[in-house]
């Protein structure tokens, strides 16, 4: 049956932890991980609530297929109200931290309420319990993980846990496992910092039985393997090049949004790229990537462990940066890179690092400091204000604005709130390149019109990983489409968001869908939790989720008019590139969305979906 | 003809599929805390390196055992661990150079690598071959190859 059958209830008021039995009956309907973990919470949480106040929760969720053989198996979410958009937040980590979760005997663990003091959680298989963390507040996410492994004695715990920016209450906050795998966005870190919970610490020698039927799971899985293994973007392109594959690609259909969307490509995007980073670098003759690194139980293996210049002037006397850490990935590197306009990879590396140290999500970071820049440049923001020149492709001030932002400091509060309230501060909201609050990823909605549906519709504010449309859009996955046009993609992107709810509930890595659809997936969910399991059930699943995340949010008070997409990509077109003169159709496809949804003009669901969906 | 594992920490990213592959074998359970064989990530370089017993000719555990519990397995060449005899008194674990045998403190025995059998579960289940079982007296062939390639196989240079 793959789950453990138990969850882990955390009550930081009393300080009290409580084993319950998982509700099987939830987890038929909602699988695991992002589904189940959320229909815990809409059932627990008013979606009225204030995100950083003693009434949110936050859940950090595992899938039935976590911690087993089949590829990617190891991922984990947390699910809570986010405080950066007022939406349900999921974010979704690789890493061991998931795996080891689930090898302890835990599907999930829910916490509650605010504790007095600074707390972190220790799980040992079926112990739980917590412990004082005063003397890990202050500390970033890599000095924690070293510092409970040392006090455990056991280096083989694995930690998932905030640092300075989840205590400071950046609003965009990560939670951070195996030092540089995060729950990046949506500010789920910040939620955690709210109610002193500095860390969660586990260790599982219990592994992962239950298997419905475990020779059909052994077969099918390594089947499934093979298919990973042949394909040419998650056999080839990613293991070599990473996400960073898609620079160049992106750049050349007219989608790398460039210095806060007022360009769709990026004159430097090379230098910032998978082929820059592979490059030798003149002052020591070597590259910035050091090798690839997969995730627990992940057949692909996509990420990047690099090394940064020592020469860099960000890192001079800063040899605790020289190892070798993660990154760069794609969304990070634009982010940091083509969003501010900033074409220096040592800089981009080093921000990254930055990120990852303290718990933040790279991509808001970037792109609002890319709004910072425009506002500077229109001479709304000063020098004084911000405390460095910061005209489009700084380097300097890129740097030093992730250094004040994970601790709050200086012009770093303003940047902490992210470009949504910091643009409105200073008068101009148009700029904040934003959905529900939440920055763009690094796809230009002009060039790629089923994105721009994807981030107007995305129950947790604009995102790329709620349906990646680009793989159809641009890479012809499963089927092309053309990117420039609106015909279709409110089909297209239904599917790819029930679709990728179903992958995301059931512990693996959404990567997989590169070279899996959901026919891949239902043989190896059958195999390990039972045979009810199908194409068509995990469909419906998928859409369940969906539909319960969209409801959840219209209580929380969304409707129509947040479903939309800044002025900028509706009325000024694309100066270059394939979608040259074009902007977003997004007012044609969000009525056309809607009706396939089986959602009313207001985007509410109809009852008739509600009782189809039984929700 | 004689086996044995091969480990090329090069080709390692890390992903466990080993661990889980040997305590599935073992355990029939996705365990990597019951796992014979460990991947170590030495997080500062980027290096994961897979390690596991050699099985020695002359090994240390087998002599060391007081109740001769650690077996050679002839077919191929493991030091086996009989889990009847085993009393769980860990001189092996001292014995042993390389730290490859271990306490089960769920069993109250010790475990190490016995090849599966001659079916090692931890090399098939290696995405990258990283981990590849072979010719015992020609572990070094590959790495050979190599060599000869630079010196006898590139485009003339003139």
């Amino acid at each position: 049956m793959s789950w453990a059958g138990k969850i882990l209830r955390v009550n930081l008021t009393a300080g009290t932890c409580t084993s319950e039995p998982l509700k099987m009956d939830w987890a038929r309907r909602y699988l695991g991980q992002r589904g189940l973990a959320t229909k815990y919470f809409v059932e627990e949480v008013d979606a009225k609530v204030d995100p950083l106040s003693i009434d949110n929760k936050i859940i950090w969720a595992t899938g039935p297929l976590t911690g087993t053989m089949a590829s990617t198996g190891g991922r984990y979410s947390v699910i809570t109200k986010g405080p950066l958009t007022g939406a349900i937040a999921c974010s979704n980590s690789g890493g061991y931290w998931g795996a080891e979760l689930k090898m302890a005997g835990w599907d999930m663990v829910i916490v509650e309420g605010r504790s007095a003091k600074p707390v972190y959680l220790s799980i040992s298989d079926d112990v739980a319990e917590l412990r004082d963390a005063s003397h890990l507040w202050g500390k970033t996410v890599w000095q924690t993980e070293a510092i409970i492994k040392t006090a455990h004695q056991d280096p083989l715990t694995r930690v998932s846990s905030i640092g300075r920016a989840g205590e400071s209450l950046v609003l965009y906050a990560a939670i951070v496992n195996d030092l540089h795998r995060a729950a990046g966005r949506s500010g789920v870190g910040a939620v955690a910092g709210s109610k002193n919970l500095k860390a969660i610490a586990v260790r599982g020698t219990k592994g992962v039985g239950n298997i419905h039927d475990p020779k059909a799971f052994m077969k099918v899985t390594k089947e499934k393997k093979q298919i990973l293994h042949d394909h040419p973007v998650t056999g080839q392109g990613l293991p070599t090049y990473g996400t960073q594959v898609l620079m160049n690609v992106i750049n050349e259909t007219g989608s790398l949004p460039t210095r806060n969307h007022r360009d769709s490509q990026f004159e430097s995007a090379s230098r910032i790229g998978a082929e820059a980073m592979a490059e030798k670098r003149p002052t020591d003759g070597k590259s910035q990537l050091v090798t690839n690194q997969a995730c627990f139980g992940c057949t692909i293996a996509c990420g990047r462990i690099s090394k940064i210049d020592e020469t860099h002037f960000s890192v001079v006397n800063k040899p605790e940066y020289w190892g070798a850490s993660g990154g760069l990935e794609y969304e990070a590197a634009w982010a940091l890179g083509a969003a501010p306009g900033v074409s220096d990879l040592e800089a981009l590396q080093y921000a990254n690092l930055l990120c990852n140290e303290d718990g933040m999500d790279p991509i808001s970071f970037g792109a609002t400091v890319g709004a910072v820049f425009e506002l500077y440049e229109m001479g709304v923001l000063t020098k004084e204000q911000i405390g460095i020149e910061a005209p489009f492709g700084s380097a300097q001030a890129l740097c030093k604005l992730a250094e004040m932002t994970v601790k709050c400091e200086g012009f770093g509060k303003e940047i902490a709130q992210g470009s949504k309230r910091l643009t409105a501060k200073y008068g101009h909201p148009e700029l904040s390149m934003s959905v529900k609050g939440q920055e763009f990823p690094a796809y230009d909605a002009r060039g790629i019109q089923g994105m721009g549906l994807t981030y107007a519709t995305s129950n947790r504010g604009a995102c790329h990983l709620r349906s990646y449309t680009v793989a159809s859009e641009v890479l012809g996955i499963p089927v092309k489409t053309d990117p420039l046009v609106t015909e279709g993609k409110a089909e297209l992107v239904k599917a790819f968001q029930d679709a990728t709810a179903a992958f995301d509930s059931s512990g693996i890595c959404v990567f997989t869908t590169f070279a899996w659809t959901t026919a891949d997936l239902a043989p190896q969910v059958a195999a390990a939790c039972g045979d009810e399991f199908t194409l068509e059930s995990l469909t419906e699943i998928g859409e369940r989720i969906w539909n319960m995340e969209r409801d959840f949010n219209n209580r929380a008070g969304f409707t129509r008019k947040d479903d939309d997409l800044p002025k900028r990509l509706k009325t000024e077109p694309a100066k270059t590139g394939p979608a040259k003169g074009l902007v977003s159709g997004i007012d044609k496809m969000i009525p056309e969305y809607y009706e396939i949804r089986g959602w009313d003009q207001e985007g509410r669901l109809k009852p008739e979906t509600r009782a189809r969906l039984g929700l | 003809m004689q086996k044995s594992l091969h480990i090329n920490p090069d080709k390692c990213t890390g992903c466990l599929q080993c661990e889980m592959a040997c305590s599935y074998e073992n355990y029939g359970i996705f365990n990597t805390a019951k796992s014979r064989i460990k991947v170590f990530d030495f997080h500062h370089t980027g290096r994961k390196v897979p390690y596991t017993c050699t099985q020695c000719d002359e090994a240390w555990c087998l002599h060391a055992c007081p109740v001769e519990a650690i077996k050679i397995d002839a077919a191929t060449g493991a030091k086996v661990v009989l889990e009847d005899v085993c009393v769980g008194c860990k001189v092996c674990t001292i014995a042993c150079p390389f730290g490859t045998v271990n306490y089960v403190a769920d069993t109250g025995k010790v475990q190490k690598c016995d090849l599966c059998g001659g079916e090692p579960a931890c090399a098939d289940a290696c995405p990258t071959g990283a981990i590849t079982y072979i010719d015992a007296s020609w572990t070094g062939l590959d790495r050979m190859k190599q060599w000869a390639d630079k010196l006898g196989n590139q485009p003339s240079a003139v």
